[in-house]
């Protein structure tokens, strides 16, 4: 637990958008995307604008470029795939630097970079100013079916413990003289997960006989009041707002 | 005792069987008065765990009776049997499974319907009377291993039961957490059954002990006097750790 008490997705903060309850902040992203993803991909003037929205968001979250640069790592498997699509693509051609590729391909491919990389950085501002447990209480109010929502709960909180786990379980095989060096070691690694997976079963079961202990009947008591004031709803709505008008417009224009 | 002339707890005839056949429980009759604080010593498979899981209506009894507060355990009265009996788990970790310390310890009350600032004064109680208040806001795996076991008391607490029962309450935990415990566990106004094969603590806490072994209870009688009885601690293995002798009176 060195990496400290957050989750390391989250930025500890007190601005207006960390304020923002969070079943509004989950709705103005997704709404933010569907924006994103309606406008044509000949829109360039459109794209900048959904940038500059995004920009706007992380200085009001006092979310530094630098973080969120980091965590973009998560998108570099869409990247390679964009940036294969010209060379592999058919259709008409263009020569760059000697380089003949494929318009269309081009055109795909700065598509899918565009609108994933304003997706990605919606959602990792999203995560840097709502804690994990938050988002799951957000969606829990947005009526995501309760039983998906517990489930990502106790991910949440059994996470850390399984990882524990796994990591003694590690220790004693390495003290034992394990070493993981080709495939012949797989067959023991594998009995591990699967041992792994016994215990954490388990546990399940034990935490079920804990919750019906203290009266649990299929559903989780909602403890916090999130609930929403109009001014909050207008707040979070101006930003998938703004990207909707923005995204009529790009559409009327071409 | 005989202000209150119902018992905190009656089990009567209790046997009970596993579904693959193996008898756990061959009859167990024994009564907790009201305030009490006793402590159920048995070995290693002698049905100490099976015999908890009836209490709060888990398993359900093959034959004979639980009675908490003279009401009957039964599928119709279950919400008032897990309201009445607070079981603390052995691992915290089975029993704190919300994301913070205050949503942990709102989870059973706010199940019997409890909200709001009679909700938040319930859960602020029952976490001061474990000395964990300040911890209220914490996820509990940033917590000490004993500071999630009075965290686990706490939670049963906040459904101010009308018994505790206390699966191994001094497992794992290094000796001053042991000792605090020792004492919150004392201060506590409430009846409790303590499950333990630690025997000082036994002796400690409990004036009365009761050694279920082979499925019954073996023995019932004043913690000192059963410990001083060597030849019926080894009939039992049970064992006082070494160096320890407790004098009969």
């Amino acid at each position: 637990m060195s990496a400290g008490h957050h989750h390391q997705l989250y930025r500890p903060g007190d601005t207006v958008v960390h304020r923002l309850p969070p079943q509004c902040k989950l709705l103005a992203a997704a709404g933010f995307a569907v924006a994103v993803v309606a406008t044509p991909r000949e829109s360039f003037w459109a794209f900048a604008a959904y940038a500059v929205m995004l920009a706007a968001v992380a200085a009001a979250g006092r979310v530094p470029p630098g973080f969120v640069l980091r965590r973009m790592v998560i998108e570099v498997p869409f990247v390679v795939f964009a940036v294969a699509i010209p060379f592999i693509g058919l259709g008409e051609r263009v020569e760059v630097l000697g380089v003949p590729l494929s318009v269309e391909g081009l055109w795909a491919a700065w598509n899918i970079l565009a609108k994933a990389t304003l997706g990605v950085v919606a959602s990792i501002l999203l995560a840097a100013t709502t804690e994990p447990r938050m988002m799951l209480l957000g969606a829990q109010r947005l009526r995501l079916p309760q039983l998906l929502v517990q489930i990502a709960m106790f991910m949440l909180r059994y996470m850390d413990v399984i990882m524990d786990e796994m990591r003694r379980m590690r220790v004693a095989r390495e003290s034992r003289g394990f070493v993981a060096r080709d495939a012949r070691q797989i067959p023991v690694l594998a009995k591990s997960a699967g041992a792994l997976f016994i215990r954490s079963y388990e546990r399940g079961e034990r935490v079920h006989l804990a919750m019906l202990s203290r009266g649990y009947t299929g559903e989780m008591p909602i403890i916090r009041d999130l609930s929403a004031s109009l001014r909050q709803w207008g707040a979070a709505g101006l930003l998938p707002g703004l990207a909707a008008v923005t995204a009529v417009l790009s559409w009327s224009l071409s | 005792m005989t202000s209150h002339p119902v018992p905190s707890l009656e089990v009567s005839g209790l046997a009970y069987a596993y579904p693959d056949g193996t008898q756990a429980l061959f009859g167990v009759d024994l009564v907790i008065g009201r305030g009490e604080r006793v402590a159920l010593l048995g070995p290693n498979g002698a049905g100490k765990t099976t015999l908890v899981m009836h209490l709060n209506g888990i398993l359900t009894a093959g034959h004979g009776s639980v009675r908490v507060a003279g009401l009957d355990v039964r599928a119709d009265t279950m919400k008032e049997i897990r309201r009445r009996v607070g079981l603390v788990f052995q691992d915290p970790d089975d029993q704190l499974f919300m994301p913070t310390v205050r949503e942990d310890v709102a989870f059973g009350p706010a199940n019997l319907g409890m909200r709001g600032a009679e909700l938040d004064r319930r859960v602020r109680d029952a976490l001061d009377r474990v000395g964990m208040l300040d911890a209220i806001d914490r996820p509990p795996h940033h917590l000490s291993f004993g500071q999630r076991r009075r965290v686990a008391v706490a939670t049963v607490l906040a459904m101010e039961p009308e018994i505790l029962v206390l699966d191994e309450p001094s497992s794992n935990l290094d000796p001053a957490a042991r000792r605090e415990l020792a004492e919150i566990l004392r201060n506590l106004d409430v009846t409790v059954l303590m499950v333990t094969h630690d025997l000082p603590y036994a002796l400690e806490l409990c004036e009365r002990s009761l050694i279920l072994s082979g499925g019954v209870i073996a023995a019932d009688g004043a913690t000192r006097a059963l410990l001083a009885d060597a030849d019926l601690l080894a009939a039992h293995r049970l064992e006082l750790p070494y160096g320890f002798a407790v004098p009969a009176l």
